[in-house]
């Protein structure tokens, strides 16, 4: 089912997504991204460049928040712009737990030629981790 | 090293074309956590109306990112790879990115500029097909940290 741009009102909030994060989201992501900053699946590195430990991709995140768009959306088609800032690092332990995080967006805008854009802010562990999260979608 | 402002504007050859493979979209979604059939399945995406699957958003990244780093390897940008954090990422979709594309990336530098001991580098990314069909346009903002 896809939503419509009149089911839509500047204000509509999107459903709550959550997404847990583990080691091997992480490992996964570099072999489909080939983005293989050791960073990412190395705790000695991680913390020998300052980091508290093994990071997350800042566009697995982005991934992450743009899938919770076009799942809503309904169409991954619908999202013709998307800009996000990697404010804070996504921390992900060496266990089963991992990390969560936790996509929340509202329409922000709306256009007369079908699009709206989807403010979202994103967190882990209660910290917002992107900002300035946008996403245009065109609607039917 | 503060970045040369004359730098603004400096493109770089196109790159080598990069052949979008079915089986690298599936992948890819798969590690996002879609299991939308768009992204694997040809008869889905024919019956909404796309020639074959299409990417992810963010699988954009997968070419680009690569193509921006002719950026880094030029020697009168003068960062060190090893201190730079991607600081903020956009993309502009003309269309999606399918199975069979042929993509061709140009890179141009957007903007430079040193902020507070880091260097700011805003590398955008035309990627089109081969036959100049514009398909996504990425803006990457790489930050090399100052050593303090």
């Amino acid at each position: 089912m896809s939503v419509r741009l009149a089911d839509v009102a500047v204000g509509t909030e999107l459903p709550e997504q959550v997404f847990r994060v583990t080691r091997a989201d992480l490992v996964r992501y570099a072999g489909a991204s080939g983005d293989f900053n050791p960073i990412h699946w190395s705790d000695r590195v991680a913390t020998s460049v300052g980091l508290p430990g093994v990071i997350a991709h800042g566009m697995f995140t982005m991934g992450l928040a743009g899938r919770a768009v076009t799942q809503w959306a309904g169409n991954p088609a619908a999202l013709v712009e998307y800009q996000v800032r990697f404010g804070r690092p996504v921390v992900v332990p060496d266990d089963d737990e991992g990390a969560e995080v936790t996509v929340r967006g509202k329409i922000g805008a709306l256009s007369d030629d079908g699009l709206a854009r989807v403010d979202l802010t994103v967190t882990a562990g209660g910290e917002k981790v992107l900002s300035l999260a946008r996403a245009t979608v065109r609607l039917p | 090293m503060a970045l040369d402002r004359a730098l603004v504007g400096r493109s770089y050859p196109p790159s080598a074309v990069y052949e979008v493979g079915r089986a690298k979209l599936a992948e890819f979604a798969i590690a996002i956590g879609s299991d939308d059939p768009l992204h694997r399945d040809p008869d889905a995406a024919r019956a909404a109306g796309h020639p074959d699957v299409i990417a992810p958003p963010t699988f954009a990244i997968a070419v680009t990112l690569e193509a921006a780093m002719v950026v880094l390897d030029d020697p009168d940008v003068g960062i060190d790879y090893s201190r730079v954090v991607h600081g903020e990422q956009r993309f502009t979709h003309h269309r999606p990115i399918r199975a069979g594309d042929r993509l061709v990336a140009t890179t141009t530098i957007d903007a430079a500029r040193s902020v507070a001991g880091n260097d700011l580098l805003t590398a955008r990314v035309d990627l089109t097909t081969e036959d100049g069909e514009p398909v996504c346009t990425s803006l990457s903002m790489l930050v090399a940290r100052g050593d303090s």
